[in-house]
């Protein structure tokens, strides 16, 4: 097992490679997941605010606006 | 062809019916990617045998050749989307285009990194500008400069046609990485598997080649998906559906 591990001489050269397409497909898959929660929120926020100013000192309501 | 199919087509492409339909395929999709991805690591790096020249560094290509696959096969479905969101103005297909550069860009870094780690040992340098190598390093600044692009205007949707503009002109870069091994005279091999007549490689050496190919190709259905969620959020921002899904989630979270 760990002769094959050690891929010959080239264990560097062959595990990099791997450690190289996992990083960045992970990159790929998290960022857009982080960037829809990020807009999601935003989006909410700028709804409360709204609510808020369609009926001031009431505390923001999350319902659709009518 | 019964005309179910062009209508489905047509309701796929309206965004909250998409938004719905790549939430349920997404995780499916990554999760056969996980599946086979781990497969054919197994088989690629522990399984097949070492290569009589080059040892156990010819291991790299069970990662550097899909990833390369990819970084053509992904322009070209690319290209075919913003050729229609140009001629019909379908914004889905704008948006399947712009989405699916930062893939291509992803999967294109892996091919030139790994090459380059393939490179070292077999070829004795990191890096040569021969055809190969530098046509794919063109591809990778095309798909760096459409997402550029695409991101540099306020409106998102003249963003996307400026892009999708670029997309169709750097197209001809696709078949010049494709050939440069057969046009010029290089330092890179050849192709190993043919579409057309008889791959030259063993059989215990194609499967997980092949069973890598299909991985990245669910990958890639997986990380578009996820993408073209994320920018339908954005740029439907102000429509009922999407504040519908905001209110959602936050009952949820409540």
């Amino acid at each position: 097992m760990t002769a094959s591990l050690a891929m010959g001489q080239y264990g560097f050269y062959v595990w990099t490679s791997l450690a190289v397409f996992i990083v960045v497909l992970l990159v790929d898959t998290l960022a857009p997941l982080a960037r829809r929660r990020r807009n999601l929120r935003e989006l909410r926020a700028r709804l409360a605010r709204q609510e808020n100013r369609r009926r001031p000192g009431t505390a923001p309501r999350n319902e659709p606006n009518p | 062809m019964a005309n179910w199919v062009p209508l489905w087509l047509h309701r796929l492409g309206s965004p909250p019916v998409f938004y719905r339909f790549a939430g349920i395929v997404r995780p499916w999709a990554l999760g056969l990617a996980l599946v086979l991805g781990a497969a054919a690591l197994y088989g690629g790096l522990f399984i097949a045998p070492a290569d009589y020249q080059q040892g156990d560094a010819y291991r790299i290509i069970f990662i550097h050749v899909p990833s390369a696959w990819m970084s053509l096969f992904i322009y070209g479905v690319m290209a075919v989307a913003a050729f229609i969101g140009l001629v019909w103005r379908i914004k889905l297909a704008e948006t399947v285009a712009m989405e699916s550069a930062p893939i291509g860009a992803a999967f294109t870094l892996i091919t030139l990194v790994t090459g380059s780690l393939w490179g070292k040992p077999m070829w004795g340098t990191w890096w040569t500008w021969d055809a190969r190598l530098t046509s794919e390093l063109v591809l990778l600044f095309i798909y760096f400069g459409i997402v550029g692009l695409y991101h540099s205007f306020e409106d998102r949707r003249q963003g996307a046609r400026a892009a999708a503009f670029l997309v169709l002109v750097g197209a001809v870069n696709v078949p010049i990485v494709h050939f440069s091994v057969n046009w010029w005279n290089t330092l890179h091999q050849g192709s190993t598997v043919r579409l057309l007549g008889p791959s030259h490689i063993v059989a215990s050496m194609l499967w997980p080649l092949l069973t890598m190919m299909a991985a990245t190709k669910c990958y890639y259905i997986a990380s578009l998906f996820g993408r073209v969620r994320a920018d339908l959020i954005a740029s439907e921002g102000g429509k009922a559906w999407v504040r519908d899904i905001a209110l959602a989630d936050d009952r949820e979270a409540a």
